[in-house]
């Protein structure tokens, strides 16, 4: 038994901390929202051999696991770090296990090039369909769907075109290609690679909302060439909970920098002679804060032993982790705006930031209330449900 | 990260298993709350039977029963008596708790004494600590003990919640031996037996209607010189030893209830409507997540454990989310059944036995006191209590009240 980080992982932990610690990304946050740069962080990702993490390293990449892959999200998140990972490395990873294309891969482990996963929610016992996140709010929307047919020309042969819209894409805008999770024509999953530069029928309008750290993106696609991965139905799926874990790491390191500075803060204000952290009412809000950091901590190992060592149980994980996660960070930047009272919820304070961050977040890929469903769906499947 | 068993745990587990199926007819069949005579008999037999093999004690010192294992094998048996769907021990509290304090706090005569009958469920033992006006402020406690010109003492006083009296040989007391000086500082721990004259033992029945827990009563009961456990005046000091193990305990299972996320699921699964209801299969999906939480959490206090470390007190968080999420999990397979539920023992049993368990073990507010203050390092609230005598701080009260 020993569900403790290795000493590497804990180096790369550490690492990752001290590389994002150089930038004052939270003050770049906020400049943002007044139309500021973000800091340009790929080549901190580069040097830090972030982008080839879940490649192989007979493609150029370091051959980690999705653990790694969550430790540095946790850093990413407790500094609101603009890293565009949370695109990249799923789409990374579905071209590694296909292996094919070794030299858009070895660019891609290297980042001299950056990619996209333009996810679909696999189906359900409620929904059968394949599906994407729709543009507003109320029913999920199909998928692109990929009609099959051979072409000639361009980079990589082409297997057909893909045609539909994916709206709120992570990380879309700026990538030199996109991994598609799509619907084939048996109404199965079938995941195809498209070029962005030059290919037609592929536009991407980026789109910031709310939390400007949060680059994203409207993919339109109308009868985009694209060629098909060999991968199968398990595969495309994992991608989508892969990103699922990933958002929860990302989540929980925003939370661990909510509770500390919120207890930091709680040491420091008196009120009626007497810090206010030691009253019980702020006392006991800022316990459930670590309440629910910690349970969200054992989710996000839970994710990441299951992606290292059972990868079947990582749908389970990875959707625990992410229902939870949502919800301690709503719950943790809001804490950290009262705990501060009025000046907490002002523009020059930090706070609002984080709140910005887990409001935004909570409305993507499918959502924390999604992902607790897709628990639920398993227990409920496991049982004979339906 | 790795969870599987080292070689020795292995071969430790399998020698668990191969006992336990070969043994399998021998064990009670019992709910877990029936605690009528003929099944308290069954259950101390069973332990009797776990004993010989060496499954009591696990972790206790072989000089004194035990195996001299660490708390892993301890876990490796728990989880092989859940898989074989066998039950565990009658005397949880004093092989858990109050075996572990005399160890470390009893004279070598009442090692010897208690030790060897407590292991084996020949005498069971109960905790006597709460009273009605001492419970998140234990070191509250009003019993009395007074010293004779014989050396030996008389107590009287009320203790509640006491699980197990009914049947217990003996119990660890706390009790008041200075009203002179401040309150943590005048009690003193003590071995009662159960049997002696003015001890009295009244069930005390639960929202349920059952009676899980008792009042006792003691009326002048004369306890021998030999009965401290620990010095006179120290019996904060014991007190805390028990209550450390209480923590570890009550830290490490959900599962231990029966509270899984896949019987409630069960359960769900057959009504179709239940199971297809979107706000039904989310209630269903945070609940799980958090019991899914705990079972995690429970693996990294116990790779703490396999390093030597003793997990800190964010483990009582546990406790927290374990009575939540049963909260929500009882009141979402009502919602989903209807009205029979409540009235089935199962579901309506565990509706209504959760808001005492809420505060048992520590109330959550006193556990998030805790937690806030040693793990998040934050302020305690200013106490009126430091430093004066126990005699005149019920006067203070009173004052205060009056006001």
């Amino acid at each position: 038994m020993n569900l403790a980080l290795s000493d590497e992982q804990v180096f790369l932990q550490e690492a990752a901390r001290g590389a994002l610690g150089r930038f004052n990304t939270i003050a770049s946050a906020r400049d943002a929202l007044d139309g500021g740069a973000l800091p340009d962080l790929w080549p901190t990702a580069r040097e830090a051999g972030w982008p080839g993490l879940l490649v192989s390293e007979e493609h150029g990449g370091a051959g980690l696991g999705p653990f790694e892959a969550m430790l540095v999200m946790i850093e990413c998140g407790r500094r609101l770090a603009p890293v565009p990972l949370l695109g990249h490395l799923p789409a990374t990873a579905l071209l590694d296990r296909s292996g094919e294309h070794p030299k858009l891969l070895q660019a891609l482990a290297e980042g001299d090039r950056r990619a996209a996963f333009v996810p679909a929610r696999p189906p359900d016992a409620l929904e059968p369909a394949w599906t994407v996140d729709p543009a507003r709010g109320g029913r999920r929307a199909p998928g692109p769907r990929f009609t099959p047919g051979k072409q000639d020309g361009g980079p990589h042969p082409i297997d057909g075109t893909v045609s539909g819209d994916v709206h709120w894409v992570p990380d879309l805008p700026g990538v030199d290609a996109v991994v598609i999770a799509a619907v084939g024509d048996d109404d199965g999953p079938v995941a195809l690679l498209a070029d962005v530069g030059g290919t037609g029928g592929l536009a991407i309008e980026p789109v910031t909302r709310y939390d400007a750290t949060r680059s994203l993106g409207h993919l339109r696609l109308d009868a985009a060439p694209v060629t098909r991965l060999t991968l199968d139905a398990e595969a495309i799926t994992n991608a989508w909970y892969l990103a699922q874990a990933l958002m929860a790491a990302e989540a929980l390191g925003a939370v661990e920098e909510a509770l500390e500075r919120s207890v930091q803060y709680a040491k420091e204000r008196f009120t009626f002679g007497r810090p206010i952290g030691s009253y019980q009412a702020v006392k006991h809000a800022l316990v459930e804060i670590l309440r629910r950091k910690e349970n969200l901590l054992s989710l996000v190992y839970y994710a990441g032993w299951a992606g290292e060592a059972k990868p079947d149980e990582l749908p389970m994980a990875a959707s625990a982790a992410r229902a939870v996660a949502d919800g301690a960070l709503d719950f943790a930047s809001r804490e950290l705006i009262s705990v501060h009272g009025g000046i907490g919820a002002t523009w020059e304070h930090d706070a609002p930031l984080f709140f910005r961050r887990a409001q935004l977040s909570k409305r993507l890929l499918g959502g924390g209330g999604d992902s607790a469903e897709r628990v639920a769906d398993q227990l409920l499947t496991a049982a004979g449900a339906l | 990260m790795d969870l599987n068993d080292t070689p020795e745990q292995a071969q430790y587990r399998a020698h668990v298993r191969e006992w336990l199926e070969q043994h399998v007819a021998e064990a009670p069949k019992i709910t877990r709350d029936d605690i009528s005579p003929e099944v308290i008999a069954a259950r101390r037999e069973w332990q009797g039977k776990l004993a010989e093999a060496g499954f009591v004690g696990i972790t206790w010192p072989k000089e004194y029963g035990g195996q001299g294992l660490g708390p892993l094998e301890q876990v490796v048996f728990t989880q092989e008596l859940s898989r074989a769907k066998l039950p565990g021990i009658l005397d949880v509290i004093g092989i858990g708790m109050l075996g572990p304090t005399i160890i470390a706090h009893g004279t070598e005569e009442q090692k010897q004494r208690y030790l060897g009958p407590m292991l084996h469920g020949d005498e069971v033992w109960c905790q006597l600590f709460s009273e009605p006006a001492a419970g998140s402020d234990l070191a509250g406690i009003q019993s009395r003990a007074k010293l004779q010109d014989d050396g030996t003492w008389r107590v009287s006083g009320q203790k509640v919640w006491t699980t197990n009296a009914q049947f217990a040989s003996f119990g660890l007391m706390m009790v008041r031996t200075d009203p002179d000086v401040p309150k943590h500082k005048g009690l003193t721990m003590f071995v009662a037996p159960m049997d002696a004259d003015g001890v009295t033992v009244r069930p005390l029945r639960q929202i349920s209607g059952e009676a899980h827990f008792n009042e006792v009563f003691f009326d002048d009961v004369a306890l021998d010189e030999a009965a401290p456990v620990g010095a006179v005046g120290n019996g904060w000091g014991v007190g805390l030893t028990t209550l450390m193990y209480e923590r570890v305990a009550i830290g490490l299972g959900s599962e231990g209830f029966g509270w899984r996320a896949d019987r409630f699921a069960a359960a769900l699964a057959s009504d179709e409507g239940a199971a297809a209801n979107p706000e039904t299969r989310r209630r269903l999906g945070e609940v799980a997540a958090d019991l899914l939480s705990l079972r995690f959490t429970g693996y990294r206090q116990l790779s703490l454990l396999q390093r030597g470390q003793i997990p800190g007190p964010e483990g009582a968080l546990g406790k927290i989310t374990t009575i939540k999420a049963a909260i929500e999990a009882a009141d979402l397979l009502v919602d989903a059944l209807g009205p029979d539920a409540l009235a089935d023992d199962e579901w309506g049993g565990m509706v209504s036995e959760l808001p005492g368990l809420k505060s048992a073990g520590g109330t959550e507010e006193i556990l998030r006191n805790m937690v806030g203050e040693r793990v998040l390092g934050l302020p305690p609230e200013p106490r009126l209590d430091k430093g004066i005598p126990f005699s005149e701080l019920r006067a203070k009260e009173k004052e205060v009240a009056a006001r």
